[in-house]
């Protein structure tokens, strides 16, 4: 089933709110998806820093995880603790050094990197993982969220959304994808990174490669028609941008809402009714096989 | 006058006050405040009853309903009438997909949009909608007669069997079995009754509607297949 919500924000005024908005839409999407959830926030940039999210277990010493990072690439490296994840700010010229030396660690793994993105995501009832991550006191200018009920792979903490496998760029996904093993293996050989089983990595990683070869967000979209074999509603983020794809059929729910303040999209109109202005928005259903995305300017 | 506030009282509570009508005689109104796109609003409710709900449901709002007449003054998610058996469902704002899907009987009224599969396996409920209706609508209907005032989206009425369609607009492409008939006297007339319960008799011309049904074509169709069964 699962739940999926969305929020790009117009109104820099409401950008201290994200978090607050994205956490209380994701709650009404428990009952999709009460196994899991996760959260993609794009925060502030730090000049000269990109953010690595990493995952480790309540116990991770996280300071200290830093210091040894800092000590193999040769650089100070700063990090704020989230529960079970944390951000590590890595001076933008050692990324590769880090991301190699994160992999060589086995009792952390890489959720996301990005000037500007963090993603946390964890097994557990969605109100309970907001709550633990502190996702309500988070500021950005947009950001996804998932709530999941597992179909394609297990209920692990790697099967949990939103996947990213570019800088800056993830995606969620309400559905379920038939042609993803041959596709995984033809993104594998384009040098794509793709580190689970799961059916909605290997969409987010078609969507990277199609970024890469210079397409647009909305290029990659549609684009992702033709050769995506299955159900899905995506919601896609990138640095600046933010994009939805409902497939031709069209079985899974989608509404969206637009005011002069935001953009909103959730699985279910429910999701949306606790938006300032909501009233009075202008709400729709987006139409099948249609992408629609916005970009900050 | 019974008022229901979906605040403070569950969508169970009011469905439960709801079956408890009386299923001959005529009840006191209902009216249901903060719907807030909450699921199963008013399903199941066997009465003659008005209900006016003050803003947009979730899924599946007056299923499965008897006799009862429904206004919905907003949205409404996906399944809004479903397998209806009489009554009316007048949605003031658009329908999502599979908008009386498998109805018997009554009327739903949508003034908007209805998106796919809007009266998928219609088995007899008559659906109007003033404005365009999605992809794959009217899928497998059987009997009952569904009105369009504006287009259709791809596969209109695939694998149809004796459900009347009548489109105003383009319509993107037909299905498997669906193809165009003449309209006749019978069939303007009756379109004429739907226009008149939807209230736009008068202003809306029936002779702009095509009319849509089975080429009778398919595999059920052929007596050679009778024996089958």
């Amino acid at each position: 089933m699962c739940g999926i919500a969305g929020l790009f924000i117009k109104d820099k005024a409401l950008e201290p709110q994200l978090g607050a908005l994205l956490a209380q839409m994701t709650s009404t999407l428990c009952g999709r998806g009460p196994d899991s959830a996760g959260f993609a926030i794009y925060g502030a940039e730090r000049p000269g820093t990109i953010k690595i999210t990493v995952q480790g277990t309540d116990a991770t010493d996280f300071a200290a995880l830093a210091a040894d990072l800092g000590r193999a690439i040769g650089a100070e490296v700063t990090f704020a603790p989230h529960w079970t994840h944390a951000v590590l700010f890595v001076p933008r010229e050692k990324t590769e050094i880090a991301e190699s030396w994160i992999d060589t660690r086995a009792d952390i793994a890489l959720v996301s990197k990005g000037a500007r993105l963090e993603i946390f995501k964890e097994v557990g009832y969605p109100d309970d993982v907001a709550a633990k991550f502190g996702i309500p006191a988070m500021a950005g200018s947009h950001g996804i969220a998932h709530t999941r009920m597992a179909t394609e792979s297990a209920v692990t903490t790697d099967g949990a959304h939103p996947f990213s496998t570019g800088a800056d760029q993830c995606l969620v996904h309400n559905g379920s994808l038939s042609n993803h093993a041959s596709l995984r293996r033809e993104l594998l050989a384009d040098g794509i990174r793709i580190r689970t089983q799961n059916d909605s990595e290997v969409a987010a990683g078609y969507i990277s490669r199609e970024l890469r070869a210079g397409k647009t967000l909305g290029q990659a979209l549609e684009h992702s028609l033709g050769d995506l074999d299955g159900f899905f509603t995506f919601v896609i983020g990138t640095e600046d941008g933010f994009g939805v794809l409902r497939d031709p059929i069209a079985c899974k729910p989608a509404m969206m809402a637009e005011t002069d303040q935001y953009v909103a999209f959730a699985s279910e109109y429910k999701s949306l009714t606790g938006l300032p202005g909501i009233k009075t928005a202008r709400v729709w259903e987006p139409k099948p096989a249609q992408s629609y995305f916005w970009e900050h300017a | 006058m019974t008022t229901f506030d979906l605040e403070t009282k569950t969508v169970r509570d009011l469905n439960a006050a709801l079956h408890r009508l009386p299923l001959t005689g005529s009840a006191a109104p209902f009216q249901i405040l903060n719907p807030n796109g909450e699921h199963s609003i008013a399903v199941g409710v066997d009465a003659d009853v008005e209900i006016a709900i003050d803003g947009p449901v979730g899924y599946f709002c007056g299923g499965m309903c008897r006799q009862a007449r429904i206004t919905i003054d907003g949205n409404a998610g996906q399944g809004v009438g479903e397998n209806m058996e009489s009554g009316l469902i007048h949605v003031k704002g658009d329908a999502s997909q599979s908008a009386g899907a498998t109805g018997r009987g009554g009327l739903l009224l949508i003034e908007g949009n209805a998106s796919a599969r809007c009266g998928i396996s219609m088995k007899g409920v008559d659906i109007v909608v003033k404005g365009d209706i999605g992809h794959l609508s009217g899928f497998m209907a059987q009997t009952g007669r569904m009105v369009v005032f504006g287009e259709a989206g791809e596969s209109l009425g695939d694998s149809l069997y004796e459900a009347r369609l009548y489109v105003r607009g383009p319509v993107a492409s037909l299905g498997a079995d669906c193809i165009a008939k003449e309209m006749r006297d019978t069939h303007r007339a009756e379109l004429y009754d739907l226009l008149t319960a939807a209230g736009e008799a008068g202003r809306v011309d029936v002779g702009e509607f095509t009319r849509y049904g089975s080429a009778r074509q398919l595999y059920t169709f052929h007596v050679d297949n009778a024996g089958a069964y």
